[in-house]
């Protein structure tokens, strides 16, 4: 009898179990497709961004926090995944699974940092921290500086499948983003997860129930830099670098655009948030610095009009199907 | 002797930068009754309760829970000791359900709460419980419904529910009633006196014709020092008391 109470508050909870089974279906389907349609290396870079964008609303949407350093988990993941593809020849995905370790070390490094504080002070150590790995990426001999590392081989996968090969970079990185962004809406809704909301929706509440706020904080802050660390390791092998772009402070402010244009603490938000702005960026790149104008008018409309981001404001509609978005 | 009190504070005093706000505060709660700290603005009843459940540092004296010393427990430690507070504004989670609210609190104890592999359909097996709490404080028709939706006397009753699902020896109400109308006041004062069935209560209270139907003692606060204290009886008779809070309203409040 308490089995189908659970998973969904909206519609009757087997409709919605098949139609939600459907929508996601049919984004897969869309997703292994796409590279026909459309020019992998930039589904490729959206995907890596959509990621990173996941990663991060793992923290601002459900918990609550705003980061302004998750660069230095992408950007450095990048490094040493490029570092460890080309230097020391390890196949992608150990070198993938590496840039994702380092990054969840930084993240319990620069969380059990930041989050004793709240709110704009949590913001600002983030982004203290991160401008000080910029300038150690910066300075550090095998970042190779301004040039950043060139040229990293995407190797072979597990050995075997040739990643040069651009359909096959593309059905691994589909896959990497598949699997992490599962694996983070199962982060959202778990027990843990349900913690996250409390917390988010009211910290002191959830303290006076008797939870330590600050680990739950910080679990969920080694994630969210692992997987951003992961988007990163992705993005230097469909690239073939590592640079300083990754790891300045405008990708920590991209993330937090595609986050919000996307639609904060939805599952596919950032998703779309980050193809939006990776569009633009492609797309109108023959305008120069317009581009830069144009995300800005395009953010204040979203702030002006529809606040939710794009997803968010599907949502109602999405969820009176049945389908949690 | 010390089993009769289940909270005693000793001295109890916070400064605020040269601002004392609570000064040499000795409270001994009763078990088993309901306690009200009442005072005029100001008058460091919300910091009193903030020290005794340890949201504030305090920069003074002792707080005893079941004889044991709590002074140096940290916030999230005290619920599990047993003590757990409601805040001045209504504390939902307001994008969980009424359901997911209450078994918030529920799950802690199933030790899966740091799971975050585990789907949460695993926390289904507490859904009774939590129907059953919700029930009690009469709101179970909205279990589905986003606790942030819900009216103001209805969050209150959740939250009580939430409070509840700890099983608590004591529970610490700040201003229960606040804001509300009369309908829910009754409602809520009616709700008190049910749960304080072999529990402790500790409410801080405007609503005087509240507390004097409600507690059993009262304490009353002017300028962070304790000015008087005993029943409701007595205290409305004081004539400090009258001056410095009452004013001229006892009569029609009572």
């Amino acid at each position: 009898m308490t089995t189908n109470s659970v998973t969904s508050s909206a519609t009757g909870p087997n409709k919605g179990v098949s139609r939600q089974a459907i929508f996601v279906g049919i984004l897969l389907a869309v997703g292994l497709i796409a590279p026909f349609a459309v020019y992998p290396v930039f589904l490729m870079k959206g995907l890596c961004f959509a990621l990173f964008a996941a990663a991060f609303n793992l923290l601002l949407g459900y918990v609550g926090l705003l980061s302004f350093g998750h660069a230095m988990f992408f950007g450095w993941s990048a490094y040493i995944t490029a570092h460890a593809a080309k230097e020391w020849g390890l196949t992608p995905e150990i070198a993938v699974l590496l840039g994702t370790f380092c990054a969840a070390g930084m993240g319990a490094v620069v969380g059990w940092l930041a989050i004793r504080r709240q709110g704009i002070y949590f913001a600002m150590i983030t982004l203290a921290l991160a401008q000080l790995m910029y300038f150690v990426a910066l300075q550090a001999p095998f970042t190779h500086g301004e040039d950043g590392i060139q040229g990293v081989p995407r190797g072979h996968l597990f050995g075997v499948i040739d990643l040069s090969d651009t359909l096959n970079m593309y059905y691994f990185v589909f896959g990497v983003f598949a699997l992490a962004l599962f694996f983070l809406y199962r982060v959202v809704n778990s027990p843990f997860g349900q913690v996250l909301k409390a917390i988010r929706d009211n910290e002191p509440r959830a303290i006076s129930l008797g939870y330590q706020v600050d680990r739950y904080k910080l679990i969920a802050f080694i994630i969210s830099a692992a997987l951003s660390g992961t988007a990163g390791s992705v993005k230097s092998l469909v690239f073939q670098l590592a640079s300083l772009t990754d790891v300045h402070w405008h990708a920590s402010g991209e993330v937090v655009l595609m986050t919000l244009l996307g639609g904060v603490g939805t599952i596919f938000g950032p998703t779309a948030g980050a193809y939006l702005v990776v569009t633009i960026q492609n797309y109108f790149a023959t305008l120069g610095s317009w581009v830069t104008i144009i995300q800005g008018v395009i953010f204040v409309i979203c702030v002006l009009a529809f606040r939710a981001g794009i997803v968010g404001v599907l949502r109602p509609f999405l969820k009176k199907r049945g389908i949690e978005a | 002797m010390a089993d009769d009190y289940i909270v005693e504070t000793k001295n109890l005093t916070k400064e605020f930068k040269g601002f004392v706000a609570v000064s040499d505060v000795n409270l001994k709660v009763k078990r088993h009754t309901i306690h009200a700290l009442i005072g005029p603005n100001g008058a460091g009843k919300t910091t009193c309760f903030n020290l005794i459940t340890k949201f504030l540092p305090l920069s003074r004296g002792t707080i005893l829970l079941n004889g044991r010393d709590i002074t140096n427990t940290a916030p999230a430690d005290i619920a599990q000791l047993g003590m757990v507070r409601s805040f001045q504004i209504s504390a939902v989670f307001g994008h969980l359900t009424a359901l997911e609210n209450v078994r918030v609190a529920l799950q802690r104890k199933l030790g899966t709460s740091f799971h975050f592999w585990k789907s949460d359909t695993s926390l289904a097996e507490l859904n009774d419980r939590a129907e059953q709490l919700l029930e009690d404080v009469g709101v179970l028709e909205y279990r589905d419904i986003p606790a942030g939706e819900l009216s103001y006397g209805r969050k209150r009753a959740l939250e009580i529910a939430t409070t509840l699902a700890l099983e608590p020896e004591m529970l610490l109400l700040d201003e229960p009633m606040a804001g509300m109308g009369t309908e829910d006041v009754a409602r809520t004062a009616e709700l008190i006196r049910r749960v304080s069935k072999d529990r402790t209560i500790l409410m801080v209270e405007h609503n005087l014709s509240v507390v004097a139907d409600l507690s059993d003692t009262i304490t009353v606060l002017k300028l962070g020092k304790v000015l008087a204290e005993g029943p409701y009886s007595e205290i409305s008779q004081n004539p400090e008391v009258i001056e410095a809070y009452m004013g001229h309203g006892v009569g029609s409040h009572a």
